[in-house]
Order: structure tokens, then C-alpha cells, then sequence
């Protein structure tokens, strides 16, 4: 076990806690401790909740001396992104339009860690509502990756991201539309999954693009991953969206076993734009899994250069009808002056939105207008419906997939900013499975230049645990998983 | 270019938002940019594919009509930019 505790991870931590050799108060002192340090190195966090965590800190510890335990999760500091709807704390997304919201109810998520006696630290950056690949969107800070404050911790997680990596929480939770969770891991050196559509409640999450979205978590290691799944994951019925089922123990999948595991690799996400460092590393990983008893072929999924133009027609159609209702009458910013009743919502959300958000809604409301609808949305949603098709015909063979997660390691910050089409390229290997609705997880595999090379696992439908299986083989038989970054 | 100074007008009256001429001009550009990209899709065939609007089986889930506790009314409109007698404040709408 390492040293200091703020290295440790989220099991180190709860194991300390069981074994009584540290309180949750000195846990979360400690995070704290460290939060003040980086922080002003990395701005990870948008709301710090000191008090409130000592608190939920002290509760756990008045618990514990009860005999009282509810888990895992009990006593533990953990981060939110800024795109969870939290009871009485601020919930910006980042954005000027809600800086002063304060939601009257916990998102499902919040709630359920809340009940597992988690300690929330803060609420963490992110580019606004979600919409970016490097956490540069925010309207109040941009976000440096602790790997090398000169370069973005991708997007748009990048403060859960961060926080993580950099020892300022044991866990975070991100949300991922595109990749959101995914390549943030990546470029921070974590391990983040975006679960099965339908798998986690998006109840009170400020909705970006309805079918796609999916809340997961960031973590140090695939031991933690599964830890926060089982909080999570699950039925509610407050999600028309969220799917009914027996809900499994997913850390009785961290079998270190993968013989006769099937792997494809599919040769579409190793094209142009893929840097050849990230290709290399991802090949290394494909060896060690033959090494350790697993098959490896190469697989097609032909539609896969389609899916960045169905992503940005479907998420921005999506995106321009969820944030109608930013209209500054029942919360968040309205303009000071205002003529009638229209010029109220075009002022409003002509000063409350930033530049990429106004950028979506626009291309989505040019896609779904009358004489468009058709040709771009329609369009766009079979087309859809043939990249799922795609992803159905490769697991009849194999059972999971691997794949670069970003085309390159972290990029430096101010790099893509003023350019929209080559930010979005960041996302090619990611949003893919958003369109198929398939679990994907992010785990460290390497690094070029200080900076973390990350490979991305995906699963059919609800088959977390073959993700979390591979993952786990891949981490106990390589050392990437205990590497912290310098700050 | 597809999109024309004319179109950013239009759908940005549609979106409910104000663009300065500058701001229209370089939207104009970003937009034509990020179309012309997307209709590489034009190029695929979607005779008899239906479209996918949830990825799973899922439809019409219902439930049973019970009536539940929901937020209190203080608690819903403490984020209202102007409220009155229990009600979210507008400006006039009918003259």
C-alpha cells in the first residue's frame, strides 16, 4: 500500500476504514489536504463541499463505532460532475445559465451514493452541459491534466477526470454521450466506464442528448469500477429509459482467468488518425491476452466511419429540444432587460449559453427544421440502426472488442479550440458505442511522453462483467493501473 | 457553401438566439463546415432500415395511476428568476 493516503485506491481506502487503522474524518481531512494543493494546479472542481463532507465524514464514523456498516462505499470521499442534480448545492453544468441553480432534489445517482454513506468532496468541471473533448467549454475554468499542466485532461469529464488522477477524490462519477467518461480516462491514466444504456438512472442528470446519455464511473483501478457499479447501477422508475432486471454483483467479476475469452479487434478502429503509439500499445495489450489464454481476431464493424456525422446530427438534434427549456422563467439565469415575451428567451439565452452550446443547438435545430427532418435526423437514425446491426453480427464471434480510446494521448491546452470538426475527431473510437448503446470501459495501457495511452473494452449489451473480467486479467498481469502522476 | 447567411437567420430565430453580423458570418462558416461533413451520409443506403430510437426493446412502459407526493411548491420556485403569489412571474403575453 502506498504511502500517502490520498494514493491509495477507493478498496486500499475502505479497507484502512474496516480495519480501523484510519477514521473517515482523517480520510477526508487528507483529501482535503490534498485538494488544496492541487487545486490551484488543476482546477478540477467547479463547488468544494468541506464542510458538508466533514459532516457526512463524521456520520460515518459515529456508524462505524455502532458496528453500523453500509458498504463499500461507507466514509469514502468521491467527486460528481457538475451535470448531477444535488439538493441545496449548486449545479452549474458549467454553464452561466444555471451558475445560481440550486436543484430542490438529488439525481438518482447522488442519492444512492448518499445512502451508501459516500463522503460528496465537490462538484467537479466540465465543458458546459456536457458539450466538448477537453474541458475547455466551461464557462468558469478550464481544467489541466495532472499528467502535464500544459496539456487538457480531455472532455467533457475532465474535472472527474482529474480529481482522480490527481489524488483529490477516491472515485468520481462523469457522464458520457460521446465519450465524455471514456477519453478522459484515457488522457488521465484511469479506468472509466460508460455502462449499457439503460444500466444506470439519468434521473437528474441536466439532460444533454436523451439517447445517449449514460452516467459511469472514473476510478484508480477495475477492483473500484465494479465497487461503484454496484452502487449505481439499477431499476428506477423515475427513468422511462432505465431497464428492469436482476441486478448483478459485479465484483464477483474480477476473475483474473480470460482462457478462451474471444477478442476482436476491429480493423476500422485502427485507421488514419489513430497515432501509431496508441496502435502499438494497443497490440501489446492484444499479445498479453493471447499470452494469458485468450483468442484475438480481427473483426469488421463497417459502418464505424459513419458514426461521427449520426453522432453530431442525433446529439445536436437531441440537445437543441432538451435545452428549450433554458428559457429564464422557472430557474436559472434570465437577461436583466428584456422587451416582450420572445425577447426574454432570445436574450436570455443569447447571454446565458457559450459558444459551442449555441454552436449545437443551432446545427440541431437546422437539422430537425421543416425540410430537414428527413434528410439529416431520419437519416442519421437508420443509419444508426446499421452500426448497431454491425456491432450485433461481430459479438456472434467474439465476446468482447478492444480498440484505441483516443486517437492520441493528451493534446495541449488551446490546441483544437478554434476548431470544432478536429475537436470532434477526439471522439472517433468512442461514439460509436453511444449510437450501439453498448457498455465500453476505458483502462490505462501504456504511455507516450509522459502522457497516459489509454485501450477501450466493449461489451454486448448488459454484459459489464465480461468488460470488468477482461479488465481486471489485463491489470493484475501489467503495472499501468499503479501509476500516479508527479504534481 | 449549402448554408447561407439567410439559413443561420432563420434557424436562429427558430433556436430562440441572437447573433451579432460578425457572429453570423463565422457561424455561417463553422455550420457549412460541420454540414458539408455530415452529409457524407448521403452516401449510404437506408432502403427498408427503420430508424432506431431506443436501442433496447423498450416501449410505453406504464404504471399504475396512484398519486404520489411531488415537490413542495416553495421548494420549485426558489429558483425562479421572478415569482409572485405562488406563480412563476412573465411578461405580459396577451395585450
Amino acid at each position: 500500500m502506498k504511502n500517502k493516503m490520498y494514493e491509495w485506491t477507493l478498496h486500499e481506502a475502505r479497507q484502512a476504514l474496516r480495519d480501523g487503522q484510519v477514521t473517515s474524518v482523517a480520510l477526508t481531512e487528507a483529501i482535503f489536504e490534498r485538494i488544496e494543493a492541487v487545486e490551484p494546479k488543476i482546477d478540477a472542481f467547479i463547488t468544494l463541499l468541506k464542510e458538508e463532507a466533514l459532516e457526512s465524514a463524521r456520520a460515518a464514523d459515529a456508524a462505524f463505532a455502532r458496528g453500523e456498516d453500509l458498504g463499500d462505499l461507507h466514509g469514502v470521499p468521491i467527486a460528481i460532475k457538475d451535470n448531477m442534480c444535488t439538493t441545496g448545492i449548486p449545479t452549474t453544468c458549467a454553464s452561466k445559465m444555471l451558475e445560481n441553480f440550486r436543484p430542490p432534489y438529488d439525481g438518482t445517482v447522488v442519492a444512492k451514493l448518499k445512502a451508501a454513506g459516500a463522503v460528496i468532496v465537490g462538484k467537479t468541471n466540465l465543458d458546459e452541459f456536457a458539450m466538448g473533448s477537453s474541458t475547455e467549454n466551461s464557462a468558469f475554468k478550464v481544467t489541466r491534466n495532472p499528467w502535464n499542466t500544459d496539456y487538457v485532461p480531455g472532455g467533457s469529464s475532465g474535472g472527474s477526470a482529474a480529481s482522480v488522477s490527481a489524488g483529490a477524490a477516491y472515485a468520481s462519477l462523469g457522464s458520457d454521450t460521446g465519450g465524455s467518461i471514456r477519453q478522459p480516462a484515457s488522457l488521465c491514466g484511469l479506468v472509466g466506464l460508460k455502462p449499457t444504456y439503460g444500466l444506470v438512472s439519468r434521473y437528474g442528470l441536466v439532460a444533454f442528448a436523451s439517447s445517449l446519455d449514460q452516467i459511469g464511473p472514473f476510478t484508480k483501478d477495475v477492483e473500484d469500477c465494479a465497487i461503484m457499479m454496484n452502487a449505481i447501477a439499477g431499476y428506477d422508475v423515475k427513468d422511462g429509459t432505465s431497464i428492469q432486471q436482476e441486478k448483478p454483483d459485479y465484483k464477483a467479476a474480477l476473475i483474473d482467468d480470460v482462457k478462451g475469452l474471444r477478442i476482436g479487434l476491429p480493423k476500422e478502429f485502427f485507421g488514419e488518425g489513430i497515432a501509431q503509439e496508441v496502435k502499438d500499445a494497443v497490440h501489446a495489450a492484444a499479445k498479453i491476452y493471447e499470452t494469458l489464454g485468450a483468442t484475438v481476431e480481427e473483426v469488421s464493424i463497417p459502418n464505424a466511419g459513419y458514426a461521427l456525422p449520426i453522432y453530431y446530427i442525433i446529439a445536436s438534434s437531441e440537445c437543441s429540444s432538451n435545452l428549450a427549456r433554458f428559457d429564464g422563467v422557472r430557474y436559472g439565469f434570465r437577461a436583466p432587460e428584456f422587451e416582450d415575451f420572445n425577447d426574454l428567451f432570445a436574450k436570455t439565452r443569447t447571454q446565458g449559453f457559450g459558444e459551442e452550446v449555441k454552436r449545437r443547438i443551432m446545427l440541431g435545430t437546422y437539422a430537425l427544421s421543416s425540410g430537414y427532418y428527413d434528410a439529416y435526423y431520419n437519416k442519421a437514425m437508420k443509419v444508426r440502426t446499421l452500426l448497431k446491426q454491425d456491432f450485433d453480427r461481430a459479438f456472434e464471434s467474439v465476446d468482447v472488442l478492444l480498440t484505441p480510446t483516443s486517437p492520441t494521448v493528451a493534446f495541449k491546452i488551446g490546441e483544437k479550440t478554434d476548431n470544432p470538426l478536429e475537436m470532434y475527431m477526439s471522439d472517433i473510437c468512442t461514439v460509436p458505442i453511444n449510437i450501439a448503446g453498448v457498455p465500453a470501459m476505458s483502462l490505462p495501457c501504456g504511455f507516450s511522453e509522459g502522457l497516459p495511452i489509454g485501450m477501450q473494452l466493449i461489451g454486448k449489451h448488459f454484459d459489464e462483467k465480461t468488460i470488468l473480467r477482461a479488465a481486471y486479467a489485463y491489470e493484475q498481469h501489467t503495472g499501468y493501473a499503479q501509476q500516479r502522476p508527479s504534481l | 457553401m449549402a448554408i447561407t447567411i439567410k439559413d443561420v437567420e432563420h434557424v436562429a430565430k427558430l433556436a430562440r438566439l441572437e447573433f451579432e453580423e460578425n457572429e453570423i458570418l463565422a457561424f455561417t462558416e463553422k455550420l457549412d463546415a460541420i454540414v458539408g461533413y455530415v452529409e457524407m451520409l448521403n452516401a449510404v443506403d437506408v432502403e427498408n432500415v427503420d430508424p432506431t430510437y431506443h436501442v433496447l426493446p423498450v416501449k410505453n412502459r406504464f404504471r399504475e395511476d396512484e398519486i404520489q407526493a411531488s415537490l413542495e411548491r416553495d421548494a420549485v420556485l426558489t429558483n425562479a428568476p421572478d415569482r409572485r403569489g405562488g406563480c412563476f412571474r412573465v411578461p405580459r403575453v396577451v395585450e
